[in-house]
């Protein structure tokens, strides 16, 4: 009798062609899947996935659209990503990105007047956002350092709290005129975008992007700096690796651990600020689509390294512009949701090698 | 709608608080049997929202509240086998793949669902329990006999929970999986299997609790309906330090503060109550008491050394080196 | 001790293993080893660390898969593929890392294994059994005790019990005695004996040969993966045959008896130190011991005994009660690692793979752990990488860590190679006190000679060392001076002219106390 049996081999090493074979075949098969629910839905799969690329891609417009909302995905990605590389799940990043915003609104409608310099004024912002992100993340920081108190909890828990916070400001003391809005910020607190400069560049009219991408890029650049050059990027990484041996090396675990998420809360508290300084230009009941969750997934799909996260917060960017019109909702999210959860699920080819061998019993 | 902040308000209150936790109740008992089995599964509120959807949809089509439930459950467990798939089998990271099982799942119920939104009558429900002579009783009456027959089902749910747990063989077998997988594959029991199942029992239960959500407790589908409650799950589960019994005070507790603001808002003794602005502050104390409740129970746990199933979130395969 | 007559008669062979052939990256685990037991019988299996013993019975035991021979069990030939096919053949195995659920009662843990539980557990009956069976064998085990309380005798015991109530007939037991103290050892046999006059067969992995000579009917010796003998009759056979046979030709020991006198500067004071283990209890009482510059101090004791814990405050992981501790003059009672380490510990961990090094990260990353604060690899708060790598090819060359480069992962390097990364790391800047526990554990000979060697050039450099080994050869050759530590006290100090294995066997066992 010939029988089959199959075993498992770990790979210890794979190629740049394996991995890209790999992520293409993963994402197709997520796209696959989501095309047979689409369906179920009621939708024209193919003509979905046309009409998001389409209108997410295909045009200068699209393309602006597409970074207006890449740049506070990219944002909450980056503040994920540092959490992440010290195994500390900050599932927070929504709560942080909404105090971030509420902070920035509260600069530039009540602390600041409104006559101060634009300069000095964003950079208060920027500072308050990150500010009031960094303190959101840096509780369940302290909790988890001293109190043992699990992180994705307690991160998790703080995003309705913040939600809750920002919607008594905007129905209460900061409401304009009763609606859940606030008064629209000077002129001197929105960030400048492409459409601004459109005098003396016509071609840029109507393109909303803004310059918080900029902010973006270079806050990946200074985060992949961090992480690869700095002792701080040395010490969370092995801490995330093994703290004990990280302990034993000298490193404060508890401090590394405050101060991380912090850097994390303060990423997704700049992310609120530039959506409101950039985008919606005040502070409004859900104004984010769930940008710090998109964040998480980003985070995750670029392997925590800042430029891949680029990348594909640029592709969260294409799915959600062009999936915005797609009836019935909730389209980009299922299918991010669904791509991460095939492409997470599909490294187990990435790590070991199925070995099938005909083996004739001995006896 | 009770006048003072007297015997009447405290029984109504725990009463609402009873029929508002018991969706929570069930989500947290699944994922107890989940995480006692050694998978952790941040999944649920996902699991929920797919499982109210389901529910709601089939009994609205139907008009048969029971098959919306087991549409419900059915729609719960096949997430959870995919869930299981991944993370059971295929080894992959569970916080991770927990957090895309959520994002699946509310997607997918916002797109599925986008044409159930504000259909809420004519669809069937699941009934209150009506007992006419026992409703009558002082303070029992209203807190267990005039209940919906859901909550009966939490209560009962929670006896038997424990009752597998430690009374019998499955329960045995599922505790010795999440504490020792390796022990009890020695010892011939299928560790991939025993978890797979407990994943599925997981997902069942919160889509249990998704259908007593949208067929009895607040009747209907709304888009994201859920708020969090499948997350609350998990931090209770960590609060019930894997013990249905305890589970079941989290639960009260939750639904009772999530209630409070309601109540508090109708009472005509207690003006202050009526600013409609205090009302998101009180709404923040459900949230905070998860998190005050996690502090308290990571305090036990360090100091009575009691805590999580020893393989919990660990990926179990048998070590063959060769 | 009381024997029984096991079957003589061949027939009665129960398990039977032909030619098994088991290779690992490297080496030949197995060369063709045969293997019999009988039923009734003590069979021990011998040889040295490495030999292919352990090896030998995981085939056995379904855990590993031979690439060729045969096994039969009753005479009939089995394919073993998993824990589960030898189980249903009723082999039944006793690995060093128990088996047993610690956060579950000895009766949970029993009824696990049961065959016939039924649906719905009656615990009280099930707790009556296990009170009747442990009385027929002589343990004393409370059946709701649960298992994180019980002594790594008492666990056994609870194995034990399980395998032979679960309905096992052959028990393969690999080094059941290295965690237990010389009194328990004692009861261990004892109970062996109870279980094969209820027909059970024992394959024995052991390299300790009075036991071999108190027990076993009949033995198999293992050298470098080959059977030198296989199935002898112990009563012909004296110790320094098997001795001999274990280890070949005789291999000289390296003599570290030329020494100098240790300075009378003093390094480490350790001061009545209480210290609580990891479930609550006293695992450390009234510790007080100096270590002076140039001198190796030895910590003997059976594992369990609270050396975890003393490592665990000398590094600064776990807090303690009471007492005061001083290193080169600095109080560093309740000092954290990082200021250990400021006050020149090194530390070589017991686990090189979960303390030693992060396994995931490169040889370079894991030998600048140390030293990544410091110019040149420190810039600022910078990290240069270039520094990282030059500093790390140096200690790659000067302590000869094998490796095909500097960038792969620390946890591909095999155990000798890993440690030598780990000394390397902790001898590359200046140290006065070095710690080490359990330094050569799971070496070859060549590694623990060339760990040895490095051991006494620091001594010789000034450097205090305290060495915690259950290794008694190993602390013999290298200790100055010993103390025993017996349930988290010591009770008994030697020096190098009084060093006596049985007084330290007698303490190690906490039968005498003479300090």
């Amino acid at each position: 009798m010939v029988m089959l049996k199959w075993h498992l081999e770990p790979r210890l090493d794979t190629t740049t062609r394996q991995r890209w074979i790999h992520t293409i075949a993963s994402v197709a098969a997520a796209l696959l899947v989501g095309a047979i629910l689409l369906a179920g839905a009621g939708v024209d799969p193919l003509e979905a996935y046309v009409h998001i690329i389409r209108t997410g891609l295909l045009s200068g417009y699209a393309v602006s659209d597409t970074i207006v909302k890449a740049t506070p995905i990219l944002l909450c990605a980056l503040g994920a990503s540092v959490a992440f590389r010290m195994k500390l799940w900050n599932i927070g990043g929504e709560g942080q990105l909404l105090l971030g915003a509420w902070a920035a609104a509260g600069v530039a409608l009540h602390w600041l007047p409104p006559t101060t310099p634009s300069l000095f004024m964003l950079l208060t912002m920027m500072l308050a956002g990150a500010l009031a992100g960094a303190v959101t993340c840096a509780i369940a920081g302290v909790l988890r350092a001293w109190l043992h108190v699990n992180e994705i909890i307690t991160t998790l828990m703080l995003n309705y709290v913040a939600s809750l916070w920002v919607s008594y400001f905007v129905f209460g003391p900061w409401s304009d005129r009763g609606f859940p809005l606030t008064p629209s910020f000077p002129k001197g607190a929105t960030l400048p975008r492409l459409t601004d400069i459109a005098a003396s560049w016509p071609a840029l009219g109507g393109m909303t992007a803004h310059a918080g991408a900029i902010l973006a890029l270079v806050a990946s650049g200074v985060v992949s700096h961090a992480l690869a050059r700095t002792r701080w990027g040395f010490e969370i990484r092995v801490l995330g690796q093994n703290p004990t041996v990280g302990r034993l090396s000298g490193m404060n675990h508890a401090r590394l651990t405050l101060t991380t998420m912090a850097v994390s809360g303060a990423l997704c508290g700049l992310a609120g600020m530039t959506e409101v300084s950039g985008v919606v230009h005040r502070l409004q009941d859900r104004f984010s689509p769930g940008f710090g969750f998109m964040g998480i997934i980003v985070a995750w799909l670029g392997k925590l390294e800042p430029w891949r996260m680029v990348v594909v917060a640029f592709l969260f960017g294409v799915l959600l512009v062009g999936g915005k019109e797609i009836q019935p909702g909730g389209v980009p999210q299922m299918l991010q949701g669904l791509i991460l959860f095939v492409i997470v699920g599909s490294q187990f080819w990435l790590r070991f090698k199925i070995r099938v061998a005909r083996t004739e019993p001995t006896s | 709608m009770t006048s003072r902040l007297g015997l009447d308000f405290f029984i109504n209150l725990v009463a609402a608080g009873l029929a508002r936790g018991t969706p929570i109740l069930f989500a947290t008992l699944g994922g107890i049997i989940t995480e006692r089995s050694g998978v952790m599964n941040l999944g649920i509120e996902g699991m929920m929202l797919v499982g109210a959807m389901t529910a709601f949809s089939t009994a609205r089509s139907t008009n048969n509240a029971l098959l919306g439930v087991c549409t419900g459950m059915l729609a719960g467990a096949t997430l959870a086998l995919a869930y299981a798939i991944v993370v059971v089998h295929l080894r992959a990271d569970q916080v991770v793949s927990g957090l895309a099982l959520v994002f699946f799942g509310s997607g997918l119920s916002s797109m599925l669902g986008a044409s159930l939104v504000d259909q809420k009558e004519a669809t069937a429900r699941i009934p209150s329990l009506s007992l006419s002579v026992l409703e009558d009783l002082p303070i029992l009456g209203p807190v267990l006999f005039k209940q919906n027959l859901m909550v009966w089902l939490g209560l009962a749910l929670v006896a038997c929970g424990s009752w597998i747990l430690f009374k019998t063989r499955w329960g045995l077998v599922l505790r010795a999986v999440g504490e020792h997988p390796a022990q009890a594959d020695s010892l011939g029991i299928s560790v991939l299997t025993v978890r797979t199942v407990c994943v599925m029992i997981g997902g069942a239960m919160a889509g249990l609790a998704g259908a007593s959500l949208s067929l009895a407790i607040s009747p209907g589908w709304v888009d994201g309906m859920t708020a969090g409650q499948g997350w609350v799950a998990v931090g209770l589960v960590i609060f019930a330090r894997w013990n249905p019994g305890r589970a079941l005070i989290g639960a009260w507790l939750f639904g009772t503060l999530r209630r409070l603001p309601l109540d508090l808002q109708g009472v005509p003794s207690l003006p202050v109550f009526h600013n409609p602005n205090i009302g998101y502050f009180l709404s923040m104390l459900p949230y905070l008491f998860v998190i005050g409740a996690m502090i308290v129970g990571s305090r036990q746990a360090l100091r009575r050394r009691l805590g999580a199933p020893a393989s919990l979130g660990l990926p179990w395969f048998r070590g063959d080196r060769g | 001790m009381n024997r029984i007559a096991p079957s003589a008669d061949p027939k009665d062979t129960t398990v039977a293993m032909r030619g098994m052939v088991k290779r690992f990256p490297g080496i030949v685990a197995n060369d063709h080893v045969d293997f019999t037991l009988r039923r009734g019988e003590v069979h021990a299996l011998i040889g040295e660390n490495g030999a292919g013993k352990t090896t030998l019975m995981n085939m056995l035991a379904g855990v590993q898969r031979p690439e060729e021979g045969e096994i039969f069990v009753h005479d009939k030939s089995v394919q073993i593929r998993s824990p589960r096919d030898a189980d249903q053949c009723g082999i039944a195995m006793v690995h060093q890392e128990l088996m047993l659920a610690e956060a579950l009662t000895v009766a949970e843990n029993v009824a696990l294994g049961l065959r016939n539980l039924k649906w719905q557990i009656h615990w009280s009956s099930i707790e009556r059994s296990i009170e009747e069976q442990s009385r027929v064998l002589g343990f004393d085990i409370d059946p709701r005790a649960y298992v994180w309380q019980l002594s790594i005798g008492q666990r056994q015991r609870v194995e034990l019990l399980r395998a032979l109530m679960r309905g096992a007939r052959i028990l393969l037991l690999d080094e059941p005695t290295a965690v237990l103290s010389p009194h328990e050892i004692h009861q261990f046999l004892a109970s062996l004996r109870r279980l094969t006059a209820q027909g059970m067969s024992i394959a024995l992995v052991s390299h300790k040969l009075e036991e071999i000579v108190q027990i076993a009917d009949r033995f198999t010796v293992l050298r470098k993966g080959r059977g030198v003998v296989s199935g002898v009759p112990t009563a012909s056979t004296s110790q320094t045959e098997l001795a001999s046979w274990m280890v070949g030709q005789k291999i000289d020991k390296p003599c570290h008896d030329v020494r100098s006198p240790a300075s009378d500067v003093e390094v480490l004071d350790v001061h009545d130190v209480h210290a609580c283990g990891d479930k609550g209890f006293e695992a450390l009482c009234h510790v007080s011991f100096k270590v002076f510059a140039g001198e190796i101090l030895g910590v003997a004791g059976v594992s369990g005994n609270g050396q975890r814990e003393l490592a665990d405050v000398l590094s600064g992981m776990r807090p303690i009660t009471s007492g005061r501790i001083t290193l080169c003059g600095n109080d560093v009672t309740h000092a954290t690692p990082a200021r250990f380490l400021r006050a020149g510990l090194a530390y070589i961990p017991e686990n090189r793979r979960t303390q030693g090094a992060v396994t995931s990260l490169s040889l370079a990353e894991n030998l600048a752990l140390k030293t990544y604060r410091q110019p040149p690899i420190a810039k600022r708060w910078g990290l240069s990488r270039k520094e990282m790598r030059s500093f790390a090819r140096r200690l790659v060359d000067t302590f000869h860590v094998q490796a095909v480069s500097l960038q792969q992962p620390a946890g591909h390097l095999s155990g000798g190679n890993l440690q030598r990364l780990i000394l390397a790391r902790e001898l590359s800047r200046p140290i006065s006190l070095l710690l080490a526990a359990q330094p050569t554990r799971g070496l070859d000979i060549a590694a623990t000679r060339n760990i040895h060697d490095l051991f006494m050039a620091q001594r010789k450099a000034g450097v205090a060392t305290l060495l915690i080994s259950e290794d008694l050869d190993e602390l013999s050759s290298l200790c100055d001076r010993l103390i025993v530590l017996f349930r988290g006290r010591i009770v008994a100090r030697f020096d190098r002219a009084s060093f006596h294995r049985d007084a330290i066997g007698r303490a190690m066992a906490g039968i005498e106390t003479s300090a």
